[in-house]
């Protein structure tokens, strides 16, 4: 089975973006009912929903804090978001994911707020195309603000990868698959602080150094993203101005 | 699912202080300097049933690694490599805070992580793990146990099954129509460089190498950076909640990469000797 070509003669990758190109992303905040916020994204062909419940009673009880809320967090992927049907329930990397995003969020949830509550996150990926963790966290931080959950900060994130010895952004399932690494980032903006951080795959020290500045540039694009979804669903028009 | 903020060291937080005045002047509430690891110790072969084995210890931490290997059948999107997998587990026996049954989610993202750390940095050479290219396969699994915790199980767990690795024999088989037979030899297990992650917490504006479990409670965050012997980076896990500023993000890469060097170095005398 040969490696299939990564980057093209133009220096252009398998879905004709510059290495530094994000995919197109949409980004919805309170797209479902029941939850107590919500948000979709949609990085290429990822598609995530998020919703948030809570804060409310910690279940199970012996959980409870005297002095602070609890986070949890629950990363799953449909059986149909993937190639080859996923098995139904938790596979070993979805648990992962779910630590390390509840983690990255618990750092700017202000869980002092509501003590001996709880408050839950769901990340359902219904169709992967790489780049979901980053995805739904930032979908989720999303449905956090939507819930009104008290926040030092609304984290962006999104990933770099190496494919061909090249230094790529956002990258897709694809280049995932054959590339040589990826590195998903996500960051507290307002903070300057990193909140989510691996890597899978080989990258040297300066490639690690390089790709961290791609990632911080683009995701003050996502942030904007982000904003601007948040003023739809929030911006209220002030009345007896119209022309 | 995962339940952030167990009911973990209210106690602890008695201690805050005085590290915090510690690393003011330089010091650890262990006395080691900021960037020195504990004393590792390794004995190789210590299991005879296993095809390879390691028992580690980082400080107080012991973690025993044995490696046992099966023909299989190779994955179908890759007919021509050999099969690994990794398995951690945090033994009841090695913190009162460990519960048995099924690994829960640090279990698993300590297994991930090593088997991150060997994955990614191709230690293994699987493409020589094949016996009929699409049928029968070496199955290389090796099972980490952690028997003693005293912090930073990340380092000693992949210093254990690398250890192991390094020891680890496999039966020669030769194939007769189709079949394979064994032919009563032993050959090594093929490997391509040596792994090594270093675990480092901050602690307000400190890189600390190796933490122990207090150091771990009341870190802002912790980092594990996984290196192969060329010195490129093969993992990285910020592997708990808290602050990573970039500025100091880019010094443990740096920090790690001359620690790693350090331990490869101690790793191969101790296995070298036989261990």
């Amino acid at each position: 089975m040969s490696k299939p070509k990564l980057i093209d003669e133009n220096g252009l990758r398998v879905d004709g973006r510059r290495p530094d190109e994000l995919r197109p992303i949409k980004m919805e905040v309170g797209v479902l009912e029941k939850t107590d916020g919500s948000a979709y994204i949609e990085v290429g062909g990822t598609r995530i929903y998020a919703g948030v419940i809570g804060p409310r009673e910690v279940h199970p009880k012996h959980l409870e804090l005297p002095d602070r809320g609890v986070l949890n967090c629950r990363y799953h992927m449909a059986s149909f978001s993937v190639d080859e049907r996923k098995p139904l329930g938790m596979t070993r990397r979805e648990i992962e994911l779910s630590k390390i995003l509840r983690e990255a969020l618990e750092t700017v949830v202000l869980l002092e707020e509501f003590p001996r509550m709880m408050v839950d996150i769901f990340v359902e990926v219904i169709q992967a195309d790489g780049g979901t963790r980053t995805a739904g966290i930032t979908a989720a931080s999303l449905a956090l603000a939507d819930a009104g959950i008290p926040m030092t900060d609304i984290i962006s994130a999104t990933a770099v990868g190496k494919v061909e010895g090249t230094l790529v952004l956002d990258i897709n399932e694809f280049e995932d698959k054959y590339g040589e690494a990826d590195m998903p980032v996500a960051v507290a903006p307002q903070l300057n602080s990193i909140v989510l951080l691996q890597l899978n795959g080989r990258m040297t020290v300066e490639e690690v150094e390089r790709g961290l500045e791609m990632a911080q540039a683009a995701i003050k694009k996502i942030r904007e993203i982000q904003v601007d979804a948040l003023k739809r669903r929030y911006r209220v028009e002030p009345e007896g101005l119209e022309a | 699912m995962s339940v952030g903020m167990e009911k973990r060291g209210y106690a602890i937080k008695i201690m805050k202080n005085k590290v915090y005045e510690l690393l003011k002047m330089g010091k650890r509430i262990d006395e080691r300097a900021l960037d020195q690891l504990r004393e590792i110790k390794i004995s190789t072969r210590v299991v005879d049933k296993a095809d390879g084995s390691a028992l580690v210890s980082l400080g107080k931490t012991k973690i025993l690694t044995g490696i046992k290997v099966e023909i299989g059948s190779p994955y179908s999107d890759r007919p021509s490599e050999g099969v690994f997998t990794v398995n951690a587990e945090l033994l009841p026996l090695a913190s009162k805070t460990f519960e048995a049954g099924p690994p829960d989610e640090r279990a698993i993202e300590l297994s991930r992580i090593v088997d991150r750390c060997i994955r990614e940095s191709r230690a293994i050479d699987v493409e020589k793990l094949v016996l009929i290219e699409g049928q029968k396969v070496y199955m290389v699994y090796i099972d980490c146990y952690v028997l003693d915790y005293d912090g930073n199980y990340f380092d000693a767990a992949v210093l254990s099954a690398v250890a192991a690795l390094m020891t680890c024999t496999l039966p020669v088989y030769r194939v007769v129509d189709g079949r394979v037979e064994p032919v009563g030899e032993r050959m090594k297990l093929p490997l391509r460089t040596i792994p090594v992650s270093i675990t480092m917490a901050l602690i307000k504006d400190k890189i600390i190498v190796d933490p122990i479990p207090t150091e771990e409670e009341i870190a802002d965050t912790l980092v594990t950076i996984g290196y192969d012997s060329e010195g490129v980076l093969s993992a990285i896990q910020k592997s708990s909640p808290g602050l990573l500023p970039v500025g100091i993000f880019k010094e443990m890469v740096k920090m790690g990469l001359v620690k790693s060097s350090e331990v490869r170095t101690k790793l191969e005398e101790a296995v070298g000797r036989g261990g």
